[in-house]
C-alpha cells in the first residue's frame, strides 16, 4: 500500500518535470504514438519525441544513406497525409532522390528541398524554418553544429513544435550538443534467404543520448509494412523483389 | 487624351526672390544692376519701380534721374537659373514633367495630372494660391500646346484656361510678340501694320516664309498644335514612378504604412504588366513644411511581391518624421530587372500554412536565391534523371503518380561515377567492386533491369541496373553501361539503397 502512495508521487512529480522543462508534446496530454515501435519505448512516455530536435550522425555514404531512410521512415509517419517539410542541406552534398521517398510513404511533392550554400545560410535557413509552425518538421544536413547553434534550435522548436532533425555528416568531433537524441544508424548484412536477391534492408540502430529516457540499441528491418524488430534472422519471403521479377518486366 | 501644358511665368522672379529674402525691402523701389562695358545697366525691377516707369536694361543713371530714391542691388546672373530649377523642382507635386525656360518661365506637362485637384480650374488656382504664399507674382495659363499656353500666360488673360480646339479665336487677338518671334521680325510685322496674330495667320505659307522666314510658320505651327514641341525635363523621368498626393498631411505611422502600400500595389501591378521586379526603391514623402523624406530599400533579387516589400519597408517607417504632416507620396524604383512569371509564381499559394510557408521561402531565398530551392513533380520517364521534374510552384499538382514497383536508392549520384569490377559471365552482378579505392564484395544482387535511353531525347546506350549488397550490409545501385558484345563495357555506380 505504502508503495503504491510512492509511485504515484514519483510520478506526479515527473509530470512536473516535464511542465517545467516546456515540453508539452512529452506530456500526458496527447500520449499519441507515432508508430515505429519499440524504439519509441526509450522516450518518456514512450512517444517519439516531436517538437525537439533530433540529432543523427554519420560517417560514410552508406550510414549517410540508412540515416537519410530512417529520417525518412520516421517522416512518413509524422506527415502521413498532409504537411510540408523542408530538407535543407548544405550545396555539394544533397543527393535525395525524390522517387525513392514515395516507398516510405512521403509524398515527394510534399518535400521542398533547400541548397543553401555556406554553413552559416544553412544554419541560418534551419534556424528560420524551425521558427515556422505551418512546417511538421525540418531536416538539416551540415557538417558541424556548436553547442550554442543547437540551443538555438531546440529554442526555436519550443516555440513552434516542428520536429527537428540534423543529419551531421562526418563531423570533425562529435561535441555536445542540445538535442533531445543522438542516433547513429548503420547497415547491416540482411536477412539470408533461400531465394536470390537483396531482400528487405536492414539496420543497426543506436541510441546514442535520449534526454529523460532510455537509451538503447536494435536492429531492425525496413519494408514497405514499416519497421520490423526480427529476434532472430528473418527468413526473405517471397514477396521481395527476384531476379526473375525484374527479368520479367525488362523495360525497353 | 490630348496633352495639356501649363506655363507659368514669373515677371518679377528675382525681386520677389529678394524680397522674401530681405521683407524689409517691401516698401521701396529697388532695381538689380550689372555692369557692362563700363555702364551699369538695369538687369530686374521690382514692381514698385516698375511703376515710377523703370524698366530692364536701362542705365541706372537714367534711372536715378527718374526716381532719386532709388535702391541699387548687384545682379547675379546665375541666379535665375538656379531660382527657376529649384522651383521646377518644387512643381514636381503637380506634375513630374517640368521644363524651364530662361529666364522667368516655368512649363508643366500636366496631361493626366489635373483631376487629381479636381479639375483644372481648382489646379491652376492651387497653383497660384501656392505661389502667392510664398510671394512670387505669376501668371500662368493652361492650353493644349505649348505655344498657345505661352502667349496666353504673357500677353492673354491671368489664368486662364484654354480649351482644346479654341486656341485659333484666342491667339488671333494677341500680338505678334506673344509667338515668341526675334525682335527684327516683330519690328517687321509692326511697320506692315500687321498688329494681332489674326491679322497674318490666315496668309499662305509662301508670303510669309518669303517675307519672315521660316521661324514664323513654325511657331505658327507650334501654338496650333500642327507641330510637336519638344522640351526636356529638369528631373529626367522614371519609368517606374507611383504618386499619392493626399487631401488631409498624414502624421501618422499607421497613414504612412497604407500609403507604402497602395503604392506598393499600383507600382507591383505594373512591374507585374511588364514582367519586370524590382532591385531597388525610394519613397519620397513631401512634407507640408517643404522638407522632404527619404527612406530607400533594396532586394537582393528582383521582386514584385508586394508583401515581401512592404515587409522591407515596415522596418524603416520610423526613420520617416512626419512633424507636421505629408502631403504627397512618390515611389521610384531606381532599379528594375527583368524577372518572369514562373519565378513568382513558387510563392503564390492558397492555403493560410502554404501562405506562411511560402513567406518562409521567400526570407530563404532572399540569402540563397531563388534556384536554391526545389520542389520535385513525378515524371513519365524510366531514365533515373529524368524520372522527376521541378515544380514552378507550391500549388503544383502532380499530373501523374509516384512509381514506388521499381527498386530506387534514397540517395543518388548527380553523376554515375566509374568503378571497376570483376564479373563472371556476361548479364551477371559483378562480384566484386571497387569504388572510391575501397573493394565492395557483392553478397547478393538483384537485377538487372534495363532501361533504354529515350532515343527521342537523347542517343547512348542503354543501362542495365542492379541492386547489390556487400558484406557489410550496404547497399549499391550498379549499372553496366552498353552491351557486352561491343566489348566497350563500362561500370557504374549511381547511388546507395538505404
Amino acid at each position: 500500500m505504502r508503495k503504491v502512495a510512492d509511485r504515484s508521487i514519483i510520478e506526479q512529480l515527473q509530470q512536473q518535470i516535464i511542465k517545467l522543462q516546456k515540453n508539452e508534446t512529452l506530456s500526458a496530454e496527447q500520449p499519441l504514438s507515432i508508430g515505429l515501435g519499440t524504439i519509441e519505448d526509450s522516450f518518456p512516455g514512450n512517444v517519439f519525441a516531436k517538437g525537439a530536435v533530433h540529432e543523427l550522425i554519420s560517417n560514410s555514404a552508406e550510414e549517410a544513406t540508412c540515416t537519410s531512410g530512417f529520417i525518412s521512415v520516421v517522416l512518413g509517419k509524422l506527415m502521413p497525409n498532409t504537411g510540408y517539410c523542408l530538407w535543407i542541406s548544405t550545396v555539394p552534398r544533397r543527393s535525395i532522390f525524390p522517387n525513392a521517398l514515395k516507398g516510405f510513404g512521403i509524398d515527394p511533392e510534399r518535400i521542398l528541398f533547400v541548397d543553401a550554400g555556406k554553413t552559416k545560410d544553412t544554419l541560418w535557413a534551419i534556424e528560420e524554418a524551425l521558427k515556422c509552425d505551418a512546417l511538421i518538421a525540418v531536416v538539416g544536413e551540415i557538417t558541424e553544429l556548436t553547442f550554442n547553434d543547437s540551443r538555438r534550435l531546440q529554442l526555436a522548436v519550443e516555440k513552434s513544435h516542428v520536429t527537428g532533425f540534423i543529419h551531421r555528416f562526418r563531423p570533425k568531433t562529435e561535441n555536445a550538443v542540445a538535442c533531445v537524441t543522438r542516433w547513429k544508424i548503420k547497415p547491416i548484412t540482411s536477412a539470408a534467404g533461400e531465394t536470390p536477391g537483396v531482400g528487405f534492408s536492414r539496420w543497426h540502430i543506436d541510441l546514442l543520448k535520449v534526454r529523460n529516457g532510455k537509451i538503447g540499441n536494435w536492429e531492425v528491418q525496413w519494408s514497405p509494412k514499416g519497421l520490423e524488430y526480427p529476434s532472430t534472422p528473418l527468413r526473405v519471403t517471397g514477396d521481395d523483389v527476384s531476379i526473375q521479377e525484374i527479368d520479367e518486366r525488362q523495360i525497353g | 487624351m490630348s496633352r495639356r501644358i501649363v506655363v507659368i511665368w514669373f515677371p518679377h522672379l528675382v525681386t520677389d526672390r529678394l524680397l522674401r529674402k530681405q521683407p524689409e525691402l517691401k516698401d521701396l523701389p529697388f532695381v538689380l544692376v550689372i555692369t557692362e562695358r563700363g555702364r551699369r545697366i538695369v538687369k530686374a525691377v521690382n514692381v514698385l519701380a516698375q511703376e515710377k516707369g523703370i524698366y530692364e536694361n536701362m542705365m541706372l543713371a537714367d534711372c536715378k534721374a527718374l526716381v532719386p530714391e532709388l535702391m541699387v542691388l548687384d545682379y547675379d546672373a546665375a541666379e535665375p537659373k538656379k531660382l527657376l530649377n529649384s522651383l521646377a523642382e518644387w512643381c514636381i507635386r503637380y506634375s513630374p514633367f517640368i521644363s524651364i525656360e530662361l529666364p522667368d518661365v516655368l512649363i508643366l506637362d500636366v496631361s493626366g495630372c489635373t483631376h487629381l485637384w479636381d479639375g483644372e480650374e481648382n489646379y491652376l488656382n492651387d497653383i497660384h494660391k501656392k505661389f502667392n504664399v510664398f510671394g512670387y507674382t505669376i501668371r500662368s495659363a493652361m492650353a493644349d500646346t505649348l505655344g498657345t499656353a505661352w502667349a496666353v500666360c504673357h500677353f492673354g488673360t491671368n489664368a486662364s484656361i484654354i480649351e482644346t480646339g479654341k486656341e485659333v479665336p484666342v491667339l488671333s487677338a494677341l500680338p505678334p510678340a506673344a509667338l515668341r518671334l526675334d525682335q527684327p521680325i516683330l519690328e517687321k510685322l509692326d511697320k506692315l501694320g500687321l498688329k494681332t496674330i489674326g491679322s497674318f495667320m490666315t496668309m499662305p505659307n509662301t508670303a510669309l516664309r518669303r517675307r519672315f522666314g521660316q521661324n514664323i510658320l513654325k511657331r505658327l505651327a507650334q501654338a496650333f498644335g500642327e507641330e510637336m514641341e519638344i522640351t526636356e525635363p529638369v528631373q529626367p523621368l522614371i519609368p517606374f514612378q507611383e504618386r499619392l498626393p493626399s487631401m488631409e498631411p498624414i502624421r501618422t505611422a499607421e497613414g504612412i504604412e497604407v500609403a507604402i502600400k497602395t503604392l506598393l500595389q499600383m507600382l507591383c501591378e505594373r512591374l507585374q504588366k511588364e514582367m519586370k521586379g524590382l532591385r531597388k526603391c525610394v519613397l519620397t514623402c513631401y512634407r507640408i513644411d517643404g522638407l522632404i523624406e527619404k527612406i530607400e530599400i533594396g532586394t537582393s533579387k528582383p521582386s514584385r511581391n508586394t508583401l515581401h516589400l512592404f515587409k522591407l519597408f515596415e522596418n524603416k517607417i520610423a526613420n520617416i518624421e512626419p512633424d507636421l504632416g505629408i502631403d504627397l507620396f512618390v515611389m521610384d524604383a531606381l532599379s528594375v530587372e527583368d524577372l518572369h512569371s514562373s519565378q513568382d509564381a513558387l510563392w503564390t499559394v492558397s492555403g493560410k500554412d502554404e501562405s506562411v510557408i511560402a513567406e518562409l521561402l521567400d526570407r530563404i531565398s532572399g540569402k540563397t536565391g531563388v534556384q536554391g530551392i526545389h520542389r520535385y513533380l513525378p515524371s513519365e520517364h524510366y531514365w533515373p534523371e529524368r524520372s522527376f521534374k521541378n515544380a514552378t510552384s507550391l500549388s503544383e499538382k502532380p499530373s501523374t503518380e509516384w512509381r514506388t514497383d521499381l527498386p530506387r536508392p534514397l540517395h543518388i549520384l548527380p553523376v554515375p561515377e566509374l568503378i571497376e569490377v570483376s564479373v563472371p559471365i556476361p548479364d551477371y552482378p559483378p562480384l566484386l567492386f571497387r569504388y572510391k579505392g575501397t573493394i565492395h564484395n557483392v553478397k547478393k544482387a538483384d537485377g538487372p533491369e534495363r532501361i533504354e535511353q529515350e532515343w527521342w531525347l537523347q542517343n547512348g546506350l542503354y543501362r542495365d541496373y542492379y541492386c547489390v549488397e556487400d558484406e557489410q550490409g550496404s547497399r549499391y545501385w550498379l549499372f553496366r553501361s552498353g552491351d557486352y558484345d561491343s566489348g566497350n563495357v563500362k561500370w557504374f555506380i549511381h547511388g546507395f539503397f538505404t
